[in-house]
């Protein structure tokens, strides 16, 4: 037992309690996640903030020895919050968030060449009154269109604000930036000054009125100005019911009739024009050659075509790049699997870490390649600006179908994997459309539903040519069709019912083209295979563990010594290759013997008959049942069931399709039935992969089971719609 | 005339803003208020949404929303 007298508790720790906390805030798109990745390095890590999906990136800033903690608040405009993640912004700039101290210095990031949106920002800010730095990133893009920004007059305009001017991709600037955080850091008084004096002096008139209040004087300016704002409920605690009559009165002096939100625009854009002239110049531009391809390349029909060519390259590399690396993993995880089984004596435990552990991991990381390779477009597309004029372009035709032109890259992502899809759906500002694109990304033909596509077509499709076009061909391109239909159908419908609203306004800042940052790709790209393998990995993993219980158990002596007596009696019979072959077949029959009384195969013949009016007996109804975690296992289990081994060749298991009947001996795999499979795999939602992340980023269990539920049923319809009218 | 009925190349002040819904709002912050100055650079495919030059920053509207800006030309570099 420790000895409570011999701890000792070093004296500067004790006075170094209070830490430092510096939060970097800015408009969308201007560079402030390079800045932080050049002003932390490695140092950081990523969090979810208390209650709500808005990632909080924290980073460790050393400055003259002393750590601080540095924290990336999601871009905004204004404090006046219009998403869940610019509510998070303004609720830590004004002190609000449990677990994040209020920052004593205020970091800016603004984009020089946007200065008329980032001096809204700047105004609200300065009057804050914390310590505060600007740093003015994209000069480098600002020199090109000959825009001059005087720092001096800036910083005097702002109420004598150091500011400075970076070059975040090369890192021009930033020691600078260190020095003049460093010495905010040490100074405590910050004289504020007000933008909008009446206002000003309208919340220190109320705070007056009130007793011993914790709210600042913003806080109470905000309350009168946003009707949605945190400290309408504060001042309501303390004024009682006088608040709502005070907040009105002092909002008609202030404003008039007018929204007094709108009253706040035009004071400081009145403000902000008078003040532009002079803190930055801009002598006449002579076109460049790459500005002038810039704005070619914007134009309706060059723009189309762009896109097409960007997308074409995503998908080839998806799926061309990915797979010799997929083919690795898959080489790699299996004969490590049968190295292991050869070495283990047989058993459950070996049965476990073979085909429960390993099989889970392996599938969980064969699609990894894909993914990161989809991120890294995606990340590339959003740093280079791209993905703003990729919306621009497709709104009118997603507007058509409910949704807008944010949702075209999540619902594209979607046919390579539906994980990274829903995670993209972060850059849709309105609720409901974000929801609405996370329901309709599972429906796209992802990979994993090809390998159960490729067995079934290849073995009951006929190869027959119908013109220009194979039948096999035209089956695969119906189904990819038929995810489509199902997805924006589905959009349609939500957007009509349940996520019924006014159209939002429809506002998309389009950033200029920029190279991308090789350091803020490779982070970013860090980071979401990091929360991939965290969140995905682990619901798969632990699935696959349940799954393969479920096959293994219970365990049947009988047709274990069944299965001794059966190669006793082979070895005596036959010898060399065709011993092997016996042998061989033995195993897989008594494979699919265990299978069959195990708690799966009593399961899938437990539902048979609610799955016969598909034309399904009960090794398929198991088959999908086990398929439920992760979609693909569903061919490694049907070779289980149909006794050609689990790592059967494609072949192999087509034949032994083609011949199973039922107990009367009717064929089980009818044209009609196999086209309703396929039609279940296009809808139904069977990867527990896409449940969490769809989890995680509507924060709640709500729409998870609802897409579940909604997609199961909806294969099941269907399929038997197929199935009936295909065998009527 | 509207931020919606130009032609591309356009340069013209808002004069007046017709609606005082939240939404219009949500414009005013990122800058679309009276007296703002703005070239229009053109429109995405089948005409919809328009792309502004504001200050040196390109915003996009939809027309339903760019219909509420009743602006007047403005004097050449004036």
């Amino acid at each position: 037992m420790a000895k409570l007298s011999t701890i000792r508790v070093p004296v500067e720790r004790v006075t170094m309690a209070r830490k430092v906390t510096i939060a970097l805030v800015g408009n969308p798109n201007s560079g402030k996640s390079t800045v932080f990745n050049r002003l932390t390095g490695l140092r950081q890590k990523t969090a979810n903030f208390p209650g709500v999906t808005v990632e909080k990136r924290i980073g460790k800033l050393t400055l003259d020895g002393v750590v601080m903690d540095l924290v990336d608040l999601p871009g905004t405009y204004s404090l006046s919050a219009n998403s869940a993640d610019e509510r998070i912004a303004v609720d830590v700039l004004l002190g609000r968030v449990a677990g994040t101290p209020a920052p004593n210095v205020i970091l800016a990031v603004i984009d020089a060449t946007r200065l008329y949106q980032g001096l809204y920002l700047l105004q609200q800010l300065a009057e804050l009154g914390r310590p505060m730095v600007i740093a003015l990133t994209m000069t480098d893009a600002a020199i090109r269109k000959n825009i001059r920004v005087d720092t001096a007059a800036l910083s005097r305009r702002l109420g004598n604000i150091p500011a400075c001017t970076i070059v975040a991709t090369t890192g021009s600037g930033m020691t600078r930036l260190r020095e003049l955080v460093g010495q905010a850091v040490s100074n405590h008084s910050a004289q504020a000054r007000s933008f909008w004096p009446e206002l000003r002096h309208a919340a220190e008139t109320l705070r007056g009125e009130l007793q011993d209040t914790a709210l600042s004087l913003v806080e109470i300016e905000r309350a009168l100005i946003d009707a949605d704002s945190n400290a309408i409920q504060m001042l309501q605690d303390s004024l009682g019911d006088l608040a709502g009559q005070r907040i009105s009165i002092l909002r008609q002096t202030l404003c008039g009739d007018q929204p007094p939100l709108a009253v706040e625009a035009r004071q400081r854009y009145e403000w902000i024009r008078q003040t532009l002239p002079i803190v930055q110049t801009q002598s006449s531009v002579t076109a460049r050659w790459g500005s002038k391809l810039g704005s070619w390349l914007n134009q309706p029909y060059p723009a189309t075509a762009l896109f097409l060519v960007v997308m074409a390259t995503v998908f080839q590399a998806v799926f061309a790049w990915a797979t010799p690396a997929m083919d690795l993993i898959n080489t790699g995880t299996s004969s490590f699997g049968a190295w292991l089984e050869a070495g283990l004596p047989p058993g459950m435990f070996t049965s476990l870490l073979v085909d429960g552990v390993i099989a889970g991991v392996g599938s969980v990381i064969i699609f990894l390649p894909q993914i990161i390779i989809l991120f890294l477009f995606i990340i590339v597309m959003e740093d280079t600006g791209y993905l703003a004029r990729a919306a621009f372009l497709v709104d009118r035709a997603m507007r058509s179908v409910g949704l807008s032109g944010q949702s075209v890259i999540p619902l594209l992502s979607g046919f390579a994997c539906a994980v990274p899809a829903i995670m993209a759906t972060r850059v849709i500002p309105n609720r409901r459309d974000r929801i609405a694109t996370i329901i309709a990304a599972p429906f796209m033909t992802c990979s994993a539903r090809l390998p159960v596509y490729a067995l079934l077509i290849a073995a009951f499709v006929p190869s027959r040519s119908l013109g220009f076009m194979n039948l096999q061909g035209l089956v695969m391109f119906g189904l990819y069709m038929l995810g489509i239909v199902g997805g924006v159908g589905t959009a349609l419908l939500l957007k009509r019912s349940a996520l019924r609203g006014p159209t939002p306004t429809f506002i998309l800042a389009l950033p200029d083209f920029h190279l991308p940052n090789l350091r803020t790709v490779l982070m970013k790209l860090l980071d979401r295979a990091r929360i991939f393998l965290r969140r995905a990995g682990t619901v798969i993993f632990t699935v696959a563990v349940v799954v393969w219980a479920l096959a293994y158990f219970p365990r049947s002596d009988l047709i274990e010594t069944e299965r001794l007596n059966a190669q006793t009696q082979a070895a005596a019979t036959y010898d060399g290759d065709a011993l092997e072959q016996a042998a061989a077949q033995i195993d897989n029959e008594a494979a699919a013997a265990h299978l069959s009384q195990s708690w799966l195969g009593r399961a899938g013949q437990a539902v048979e008959p609610l799955f016969v009016p598909l034309g399904w007996d009960w090794r398929i109804s198991a088959a999908v049942i086990a398929g439920f975690p992760a979609r693909e296992v569903v061919v490694a289990v049907l070779g289980t069931i149909y006794a050609v081994g689990a790592a059967a060749d494609e072949a192999s298991l087509a034949d032994r399709l083609r011949v199973a009947t039922w107990p009367d001996g009717q064929l089980v795999f009818t044209l009609p039935m196999v086209l309703g499979l396929l039609v279940f795999y296009a809808w139904c939602l069977q990867c527990a992969a896409t449940i969490a992340v769809i989890k995680r980023e509507t924060n709640g269990w709500g729409w998870p089971i609802f897409a579940w539920s909604y997609m199961t049923g909806l294969g099941y319809l269907g399929a038997l719609l197929v199935f009936q009218i295909g065998s009527a | 005339m509207t931020l919606a009925d130009l032609k591309k190349g356009d340069r013209v002040r808002i004069e007046a803003i017709h609606t005082a819904e939240a939404s219009v709002q949500r414009l005013m912050i990122m800058g679309f208020v009276e007296g703002a100055e703005l070239t229009f650079v053109g429109a995405s495919l089948g005409g919809d949404p328009l792309e502004f030059l504001l200050y040196g920053s390109a915003v996009s509207l939809r027309q339903a929303d760019a219909r509420n800006f009743e602006v007047g030309s403005r004097p050449f570099d004036g």
